[in-house]
């Protein structure tokens, strides 16, 4: 068979620019859609926190899951900060003679910024994604339909019960995690020189401050809330083949932890605003 | 006990119900046999209002289901069991806490024992009361339909949705299941809709069978009344 060239291959072709532009219109089309439909849900979800029935068992199984899965990974991660905080730190306050602000260094860095940052990313990637893929799934093998029939709300049920779980669970995997890097600081301080654990602990905790744990506990509170919240809305779009499971988790990953960056730097900003004040 | 009168639903321009009217008798198993993406499902998930149909009415047990509110759906829906294409059972419970799981949302029964009987009576129904303790994945897939019959069957339905009862089965257990639709019928005095493509399932389990085509029932009757068809893409069904 004689096969026919179309010479107008060049004039169908959109310019590259407008392309480009239309991709980009789009992009942000269907970013502002998901903003106002990740509203709608939260709404949603917020309702069901104060709406009967209360599902008390499921919130402490979903508690159980939600701290146990991310409990080692943290503790790993932040004795690691610790120590990878002192031991970077340590030869250049040995120049300027003040060795002795390491632990208060340590101590304050874990609690504003790294520890609750850290961690919210780790909780991120395991539970957001974990939700997420959880959420689809149940989507996909219609069991959240067969929730519905049964007279059940999914989203009281399957919803709610996630976000509040990582709203209570993640600040305190947050503060396990500034433990966790203060006992790693200790390490790193006594690859170097000899100190004393008490003294240590002490000096750490003296250069604490109420701006320095409260702000970031509250923070930690909406980190919580939307590592929950952004797993479940991704999984509760998932379409209904089975690929879509893995996008919903894929797309759950991402967009909790650029939330996390973005309500980070809401959260520094305003914390800077009321110090000013 | 169901009737739908004039349904329209689309999928943005794809229009898949065009105008189906459709009569539930009492104790009766009516069968809608269709090709597949002919709107079999979106019918039965119109019934149930997991889809909000664009047009038409739909009545279930005497009451108006697309107007009423979310808290009087949820009552009706007690009253309906629906039986999903793959069992549709929670991953994250055993057997007994799926059945368990819609008679603690309704609160039907609340003392231990009254519970555990009905969860046995229902596996008991579907021949399934060893598979009690098992997880979800630890079941074949006719299992998987059976346990998903006997969560429908859980809180003692008026109205049984079956869709497509027998996809993915082999051909003696498709005909157990289709065996087992007529003893649920004798046994619960339920009216029933049986969604499949499944030829042996609707001669065996169907008292009367309507044919969906392009969006709209093409024919009615029984099984013997069909099979007979001269029309050719109604004998279709039947070789």
């Amino acid at each position: 068979m004689k096969e026919v060239k179309n010479t107008n291959n060049i004039t169908e072709k959109k310019p590259f620019k407008r392309k480009s532009a239309e991709n980009i219109r789009n992009f942000y089309n269907s970013m502002f859609i998901d903003l106002g439909e990740l509203f709608l849900f939260s709404v949603q979800v917020f309702k069901q926190f104060f709406s009967r029935p209360y599902e008390h068992k499921e919130l402490l199984k979903q508690l159980y899951i939600t701290g146990n899965k991310s409990l080692g990974l943290v503790a790993i991660t932040g004795l690691i900060m610790g120590l990878v905080l002192t031991m970077q730190s340590q030869p250049i306050l040995v120049n300027f003679g003040v060795v002795s602000l390491i632990p208060g260094m340590v101590s304050v860095s874990m609690f504003r910024e790294i520890g609750p940052v850290i961690t919210a990313l780790i909780c991120a990637g395991k539970i957001s994604s974990g939700i997420g893929a959880e959420i689809g799934a149940m989507k996909v093998t219609e069991q959240i339909d067969a929730m519905e029939v049964s007279g059940t709300k999914p989203l009281n049920f399957v919803v709610a019960t996630r976000v509040l779980a990582t709203t209570i669970m993640v600040p305190l995997l947050v503060f396990f995690a500034d433990a966790c890097g203060l006992v790693g600081g200790y390490f790193g301080m006594n690859i170097f020189e000899k100190m004393n654990f008490q003294l240590y602990m002490t000096t750490a905790f003296d250069m604490l401050e109420f701006i320095d744990v409260v702000p970031a506990t509250i923070k930690t509170v909406v980190f919580g809330f939307f590592i929950g919240l952004i797993g479940a809305f991704k999984g509760y779009k998932a379409g209904l083949g089975t690929e879509s499971v893995g996008v919903a988790a894929n797309s759950a990953v991402v967009s909790a932890s650029l939330a996390i960056f973005v309500i980070d730097l809401v959260a520094v900003l305003v914390t800077n605003l009321l110090i000013r004040i | 006990m169901i009737e739908v009168r004039n349904l329209y639903k689309s999928f943005g321009d794809k229009e898949i119900l065009k105008g189906v009217n459709l009569h539930l008798r009492e104790g009766e198993n009516l069968g809608i046999l269709g090709k597949s993406g002919v709107g079999k499902s979106v019918l039965a998930k119109c019934i149930v209002r997991l889809i909000e149909p664009d047009y038409g009415e739909i009545k279930v047990l005497g009451k108006d289901i697309i107007r009423m509110k979310e808290s009087e759906l949820n009552k009706i829906r007690r009253d309906i069991g629906y039986l999903f294409q793959g069992g549709a059972l929670y991953d994250s419970m055993s057997v007994r806490e799926n059945l368990e799981f819609p008679i603690r949302r309704t609160q039907i029964a609340s003392q231990r024992s009254e519970v555990d009987e009905r969860v046995e009576q229902s596996l008991r129904s579907v021949g399934l009361l060893d598979a009690i303790d098992k997880m979800p994945s630890e079941l074949s897939g006719g299992m998987k339909k059976r346990v998903g019959l006997a969560r429908a069957l859980i809180l003692k339905p008026k109205v049984i949705l079956y869709d497509e009862p027998t996809t993915g089965l082999d051909s003696v257990t498709s005909g157990e299941i289709s065996e087992l639709i007529l003893k649920v019928q004798e046994e619960y005095k339920a009216s029933s809709i049986i969604i499949t493509h499944d030829m042996k399932c609707a001669k065996i389990a169907t008292n009367r069978i309507k044919i969906i085509m392009d969006g709209n029932f093409k024919a009615e009757g029984t099984y013997d009344e069909l099979s007979r068809s001269t029309d050719k893409e109604i004998s279709a069904f039947f070789i």
